[in-house]
């Protein structure tokens, strides 16, 4: 029995610490006041879901005059490689091309393509090759790099960059459909990114 | 051993006894309450029922135990994919924002759920907001339409929205879980449901015991250009500049997509955390139930026991008795 009173105490705990997750900015009340509104009509007798706006720390808004530093977020599916980090530069490959972003930026969506993405701190700069993604600045100096693969330089094997490039372009010559001509060209394209991003 | 001795003992000084029909307690063991009476009116449930129900509570409570290891090991397992994976969708979240009230014509509800049970009560909560969701979107000219992730919300919705399911999908922990089988995942459900809004719906992981019901809603590309151009939370995406592809439609339909294999994702994470942690709550206290079963078991057992051997020795002391005087 009170072990089952034991067990109830951790509810009220964590209901605490999840509602200090609410601190959302004010315009997210508004949109979650209807929803909640909404809700309460329809299924008067259960609460309603949470939204991912609940569980976000709030972002500063865009500040008057331009920051000294650009804060990166560079988020992969299984970690995040570098949250919050403030940094000078950063420097992506995106569809267009290199890109280079720095405090003040304007606010961008853009695409990345398999390329080098470096970081550069003061005098030290990090490079990781990345898959594909995407990259958002915002107008407060933030920016947020999603990648679905990223590894550091360091860990590329050469031998291997240069069998898979020669595999895949052997591939593309002995593609037959669309699907297959167009897996082969991506395999191609990542490959031959990975040779220069280690000889450049 | 002794007792039988002693009713052997009984049978032969005191023939007045009727005999026991112990050959038919015996022989039917599976009836819980088989009562009857003894000589002088005490009437005890036979030991030999209550023996074999503590057998079957002892091996339930360790198999219960047993079971709740194993979700605590799995836990452990998932719950650092789970935490690493918390950071994927929050950029998602400070570009569009969220707008869980968003009015569109064709909503999609996707449903997290387990394919096993035994986990507490979390595949119909999910199932419930799902509905619940579903009736808050409905109206004229609006549709809703469900996918299915795992067995236990198929059984439920299948019952009274057969028509409104558009895709069932189950056993997606047979292998353990990663960003390439969801994004393929995410991939079919986009091809084959024609959607403005998706919703979906599944348990946030907070701790052992708490999960709380989430639904995160991603928008398709003609939504969010159409939220945008009307002002209000996506007014400042039009500030946003677009680099590469020819149109901006585009980059926003890869955008859309991107964020709902990122969005799954990590729902997919948190809901197997969620279920494994309910999971061993529930056993946890199943096994705890099993345990004060049995110390009721054994009360009654011992008090049986004593019972019968108490009767013996009456018997045996007065037929005794009444031999001699």
């Amino acid at each position: 029995m009170l072990r089952r009173a034991l067990g109830l105490l951790p509810r009220p705990i964590a209901a605490a610490r999840a509602r200090s997750f609410s601190t959302d900015l004010p315009a997210a009340h508004t949109a979650d006041a209807t929803f909640m509104e909404a809700w309460n009509k329809v299924m008067p007798n259960m609460d309603p879901p949470k939204t991912p706006l609940s569980f976000m720390h709030p972002r500063p808004p865009t500040p008057s005059s331009i920051p000294p530093k650009l804060t990166v977020n560079f988020v992969l599916p299984y970690a995040s490689e570098l949250s919050t980090k403030e940094v000078d530069m950063v420097i992506v490959t995106a569809t267009t091309g290199q890109m280079g972003f720095l405090p003040g930026h304007v606010a961008t969506i853009a695409e990345l393509k398999p390329g080098v993405l470096s970081v550069h701190e003061g005098s030290e700069t990090t490079k990781y090759f990345v898959s594909s993604g995407f990259v958002f600045i915002h107008a407060n100096s933030f920016a947020d790099i999603i990648a679905v693969e990223a590894v550091p330089l360091d860990r590329i094997d050469a031998n291997l960059v240069q069998k898979g490039l020669a595999d895949f372009t052997q591939k593309l010559s002995s593609a037959t459909t669309e699907l297959e001509k167009a897996e082969a060209q991506i395999g191609i394209d990542v490959h031959s990114a990975l040779n220069s991003a280690l000889t450049g | 051993m002794a007792m039988a001795a002693l009713r052997r003992e009984g049978r032969r000084f005191a023939p007045l006894i009727s005999p026991r029909p112990i050959s038919a307690v015996r022989s039917s063991p599976i009836v819980p309450t088989h009562e009857y009476e003894g000589p002088i009116g005490v009437r005890y449930i036979s030991t030999q029922v209550v023996r074999n129900r503590m057998k079957s509570v002892k091996n339930i409570q360790k198999i219960t135990k047993a079971m709740k290891m194993v979700a605590a090991s799995k836990l452990r397992a998932v719950q650092t994919k789970a935490e690493n994976s918390r950071g994927l969708w929050q950029p998602f979240t400070a570009l569009l924002g969220d707008l869980p009230s968003v009015d569109v014509k064709k909503n999609v509800v996707v449903t997290i759920s387990s394919d096993k049970g035994l986990c507490g009560g979390i595949n119909s909560t999910s199932v419930k907001i799902s509905k619940g969701i579903y009736k808050l979107n409905s109206g004229p000219e609006k549709e809703t339409k469900y996918v299915i992730l795992g067995e236990k919300a198929k059984a439920q919705l299948i019952r009274d929205s057969k028509k409104d399911i558009e895709l069932i999908i189950t056993e997606l922990q047979k292998n353990p879980l990663s960003y390439t089988q969801v994004s393929v995942l995410a991939d079919e459900i986009l091809k084959n449901v024609e959607y403005d809004a998706l919703r979906i719906v599944f348990n946030k992981f907070h701790s052992v015991v708490s999960f709380v019901p989430t639904v995160s809603t991603v928008l398709s590309p003609e939504i969010v250009e159409r939220e945008s151009e009307s002002g209000g939370k996506l007014g400042e995406l039009d500030s946003y500049e677009v680099e590469g592809g020819e149109t901006k439609g585009e980059i926003l339909q890869n955008l859309a997509e991107f964020q709902f294999s990122c969005v799954m994702f990590n729902a997919v994470l948190e809901n197997a955390c969620s279920e494994q942690g309910a999971r061993m709550s529930a056993m946890d206290s199943s096994s705890r139930n099993a345990g004060d079963m049995l110390d009721r078991l054994t009360l009654t057992y011992n008090r049986t026991r004593q019972a019968s051997i108490t009767t013996e020795l009456i018997e045996i002391i007065s037929g005794a008795s009444a031999l001699e005087g």
